[in-house]
């Protein structure tokens, strides 16, 4: 089964540096992966681990100090300066976000509307009929449970959080990328619209069969969605494997340690150990 | 946006400002309309005429109608503005001097202290202990004092074209009034004039309407080269931002008001007018602007929501209008009031040293202040001349400051209350 | 039965906003804390459940306005003192009050110890330096900080450490009834270890009396408290221990709650995660009838128009507002 795996966005020895000299200070360090197409990762790590810098040097937001990023096998390329923007751009139809703050996520004063018609727009669809765009963003919004009519001439921050974070989904529906990087999606929304958010990451990956990155904090959200669990420490990935032998057998300290330090329900919460 | 205006309207402060910067504006453009005077015409021949309602004596001699009025105390008032308190104790000095015992003088008793002033002053008497200018006031108020009692009219006479003998050609009786409604010539002066004769108040609106003139372009120049300045360097970075930073310190370590004086200089009096006076000021005052501006743009540019613009596949100049610049418009337009104040402020300063723009064509608020310094004003107590400029110097800049605050209250929630 | 502590009866607050609205955030709200035991309140942001835990100390500044009801502490109803005398003579020394992020609290140029003067003297001007820094001394000794960390500035601390700091300052004048409200959130899960030990701690060496803990994370209130209440949009729509909130709700928000929580064990791939649709309503207009009804799987037509109250289960501790009995809930959940 392992050698089917077409790896979809690799890494050899990625590293970012912020600072110079004794300012210094090394983010991710020197980290190799395969992220495999259509499978579930989720990249766990305390604050300060280095993750989110991670994601968003995957996604091209900032750029890599050392190493290779490599998407769908090819080296990528995402120029230098703001003259190759259209390669940055093509790059971003390939690879899309959901950010952690549905608050900041979005731009306050652009109506709902503008954020579904710019991925109309980036899917090539700018020139499309009015009403056939109309039908696309409704199709998107009914796909998580939201109504267009009733959000149209909207502005985001009249929903609340997990209607805006189920926006930001109806986004990728519409974009439909190959890789979807959520950096902890659901850990600024209530528990009881966490399942829905969750519910229909799922599904939108089932139907469109994309790789689906997790960055988050929380080992147990990792262990309920993921494929393929990798846990960061200091920049490094010290531990990766399938989500059983990760989470139920983990075999390095600290990957034991975090497990062990959060609360859990049905076993005893060790409280000896501190 | 109408949310957001309408809770700006809500502010108390920001109201109270609005509304005094507000009536000021509609001064400014409504008093030319009712009085189209030029701004710098000289009325007056002399300096610094009180404020007052003036009338034209000649046309009140030769008014139409004379009404004759019989009040009691008019002989009483006349008197008094001609013979007050310190004459009247001048006149008892001189009489005592001369021999008159001090217990037989009653200053309150016009015409006995007249009687005896008439019996006994002769200018050519030679007083001990009195100095000659002494001498000639008394020589004065006798001439003065003459005819104070009497209740006679006056005869108006002109020269014969012919002869040159006076001709009476009418009079004027103690009890003739004019109304003043039916006098040709009234000029009122509120502020009265200044050094030149000009009337301050006029002046001070067309004043007031060139200085907000070079506080708007000195404003917006600021504005415009800060908040680009700041946008480029704070959402670009790198080495570009590095030449916007090193520019922006060098204009900061050296002190605006220095620079402004040696371009203001440099540019010579012929060829500043209002308008370049303006431009210099506003090529100073940026600094601020930008830095604030840079920073503001530096935390904004990793927010998700620029992030997320990216992603959208967004070009650097749409990020920059629709995604950056609609979060710090708030700060920018708090940045304007400020500039636009100070631009007013630095123009008075410039002006009062006598750099500010050249003098025959427009008043500011400066030059006015210039003026009456230089003609002493407030040594000699003309206060008409000066201080309703700084009045309004202090309301504009106060009406916008004011106006700032409010808005910082409402956009910087840790002001709250 | 154990010596109650603190009890609330019926305690309304609300909150004027600026349009001059009235928020009822904590509405008729009681509850018991025994001597000895610790209460966990649960719940979801905008809940109401920090409101609470400001309200029930007495203390109300704008835009927080005390409307009814009554809070005794150790025997002693404090609810209609003035917010001065409260501060003076309750804060501190009867309740002590953890906010979220405590450890902002420390001003970054004062050493701790100059700060803990500052709280130990605002209580009695007349203590000496020598006896606030024994009395730091040894409250610090006894919940396991070392005594270095009285002589440093919050900036040589660690967050975790800052935040044990500011625990150890506010239990340093031995309050009855410690409020904790989401003392740990913004840590990471080995510091949040830390701190939930320390407080276990405060408890079993008898420096405070009693505890509630604030938080929405339910594995960890089942972890450190006796027993659960689950509050929703400012009332508390279930109560009992933890055991039979966590694994027993019978409202059916908490049952929606518990179905969504997430730990790293085993079968919990297995298990589907329960959602809640819509969201809680706006208090500034709170529905007639069940607050939760529009949310609500089992709704009937008269959830929307009755008032619900609480149904007091025989055992007194146990307790759910909804207009469905017992049975019927428990066999719906069956069935589900």
């Amino acid at each position: 089964m392992p050698d089917e795996k077409k790896p979809c966005l690799s890494a050899t020895g990625l590293t970012k540096v912020f600072g110079f000299g004794r300012q210094k200070t090394v983010a991710v360090d020197h980290v190799d992966f395969d992220f495999y197409e259509g499978e579930i990762i989720s990249i766990v790590g305390e604050s300060g681990s280095g993750k989110t810098t991670l994601a968003k040097m995957l996604l091209g937001l900032i750029s890599t100090s050392e190493g290779e990023i490599y998407f769908q096998g090819k080296k990528r390329d995402l120029g230098k300066g703001i003259w190759d923007q259209w390669k940055k751009r093509e790059y971003w139809k390939n690879i899309q976000a959901i950010f952690q703050d549905p608050y900041s996520s979005y731009n306050m004063f652009n109506k709902i509307d503008a954020v579904l018609l710019d991925c109309i727009r980036m899917r090539g669809g700018g020139k499309l009929p009015q009403a056939k765009k109309i039908a696309m963003m409704t199709e998107a919004c009914s796909f998580v449970n939201l109504k267009y009519e009733e959000l149209t001439n909207k502005y985001p921050f009249e929903l609340s959080g997990g209607q805006m974070q189920r926006l930001m989904i109806a986004r990728i529906f519409l974009l439909k990328p190959k890789i979807l990087l959520a950096d902890e999606p659901t850990s600024m929304i209530d528990a009881s619209s966490r399942a829905t958010i969750l519910d229909m990451l799922l599904k939108l990956r089932k139907e469109t069969g994309m790789t689906l990155i997790f960055i988050t904090h929380d080992i147990g959200l990792a262990y309920y969605v993921s494929d393929s669990v990798y846990i960061m420490e200091h920049g490094k990935f010290v531990e990766h494997g399938t989500a059983d032998e990760v989470i139920l057998h983990p075999k390095e300290a600290y990957t034991q340690r975090l497990i062990n330090d959060v609360p859990k329900i049905h076993e005893e919460w060790d409280l000896s150990t501190v | 946006m109408k949310n957001t205006l309408r809770q700006v309207f809500q502010s108390g402060k920001f109201l109270v400002g609005f509304c005094i910067f507000v009536a000021l504006l509609l001064i400014v453009f409504l008093y030319p309309i009712f009085i189209p005077d030029p701004p710098l015409a000289i009325l007056g021949q002399g300096t610094f005429f009180p404020p007052g309602i003036y009338v034209s004596t000649f046309d009140s001699i030769n008014s139409q109608t004379i009404y004759t009025l019989n009040l009691p105390d008019a002989a009483a008032r006349r008197i008094d503005t001609r013979l007050n308190d310190q004459q009247r104790q001048d006149i008892k000095d001189w009489l005592v001097l001369d021999g008159i015992p001090a217990d037989q003088i009653d200053i309150t008793n016009t015409a006995q202290l007249l009687d005896l002033w008439g019996k006994n002053y002769d200018p050519n008497k030679d007083i001990p202990g009195l100095t000659n200018a002494k001498r000639n006031y008394y020589q004065r108020l006798s001439v003065s004092l003459q005819g104070l009692l009497l209740t006679a009219g006056q005869i108006i006479a002109l020269p014969n074209a012919t002869t040159g003998a006076l001709e009476q050609t009418g009079a004027v009786n103690q009890s003739d009034y004019v109304n003043i409604g039916q006098v040709a010539n009234v000029r009122v002066l509120p502020l009265g004039t200044d050094n030149f004769g000009r009337d301050v108040l006029t002046e001070l609106v067309r004043a007031a309407g060139v200085s907000l003139e070079i506080g708007f372009v000195a404003g917006i120049i600021a504005t415009l080269i800060g908040l680009s300045l700041g946008l480029l360097g704070g959402y670009v970075g790198g080495f570009l931002d590095d030449i916007i930073m090193f520019i922006t310190n060098l204009f900061l370590v050296i002190p605006a008001f220095v620079l402004l004086i040696l371009i203001s200089f440099s540019i010579g009096q012929e060829s500043r007018g209002a308008f370049t006076i303006a431009v210099v000021i506003g090529f100073t005052s940026w600094v601020w602007t930008a830095r604030a501006v840079r920073s503001q743009v530096i935390s904004l540019r990793n927010r998700d929501h620029v992030n997320l613009s990216k992603l959208s596949g967004h070009s650097i100049t749409h990020i920059i209008v629709s995604d950056i610049l609609p979060y710090i418009a708030s700060y920018v337009v708090m940045a304007l009031i400020l500039q636009i104040s100070s631009g007013i402020l630095a123009e008075a300063g410039l002006s009062i040293l006598g750099l500010g723009p050249r003098t025959t064509e427009m008043p500011t608020l400066g030059l006015m202040m210039n003026w009456a310094m230089i003609y002493q004003a407030q040594i000699l107590g003309k206060w008409w001349a000066y201080f309703p400029v700084l009045l309004t110097i202090a309301l504009i800049t106060f009406s916008m400051n004011l106006m700032n605050t409010g808005l910082d209250q409402l956009f910087n929630p840790a002001l709250r209350d | 039965m154990a010596y109650v502590m603190l009890e609330l009866k019926e305690l309304t607050t609300k909150y004027i906003t600026r349009f001059h609205e009235d928020v009822y955030a904590v509405d008729h709200v009681s509850l018991k804390v025994e001597e000895g035991k610790s209460l966990g309140i649960a719940g979801e942001s905008g809940c109401g459940k920090s409101t609470l835990a400001l309200s029930l100390m007495g203390y109300y500044f704008a835009p927080l306005h005390y409307t009814s009801g009554e809070i005794i502490i150790d025997g002693k109803n404090i609810s209609g003192m003035k917010p001065d005398d409260i501060r003076k003579t309750i804060l501190g020394t009867e309740i002590a009050y953890i906010p979220q992020a405590a450890m902002n609290a420390l001003n970054p140029t004062q050493k701790i110890i100059s700060f803990i003067n500052d709280v130990i003297q605002a209580h009695d001007p007349a203590t000496s330096k020598k006896d606030c820094y024994d009395l730091a001394r040894s409250v610090f000794e006894n919940v396991g900080l070392p005594a270095e960390v009285l002589q440093k500035y919050p900036v040589e601390l660690s967050g975790g450490m800052k935040q044990r700091t500011v625990i150890a300052t506010s239990v340093i004048l031995s309050p009855k009834v410690l409020i904790a409200d989401e003392p740990s959130s913004a840590l990471d899960v080995t510091t949040q270890k830390v701190v939930i030990k320390m407080l276990r701690d405060l408890m079993e060496k008898g420096i405070v009396k009693s505890m509630i803990f604030i938080t929405h994370e339910l594995p960890l209130l089942y972890n450190v408290t006796d027993d659960i209440m689950v509050m929703y949009a400012g009332q508390i729509v279930e109560s009992g221990t933890a055991q039979q909130t966590v694994f027993d709700p019978l409202h059916p928000y908490s049952k929606g709650l518990m179905g969504s929580i997430i730990v790293p064990e085993a079968g919990l791939r297995d298990h589907k995660l329960t959602a809640i649709p819509g969201v809680p309503p706006n208090l500034k207009k709170p529905p007639a009838g069940c607050r939760f009804a529009d949310r609500c799987k089992y709704v009937i037509p008269e959830c929307k128009t009755n008032s619900v109250g609480l149904h007091v289960l025989e055992d007194d501790k146990r307790a759910y507002r909804c207009i469905l009995p017992e049975e019927e809930l428990r066999r719906y959940y069956k069935n589900a």
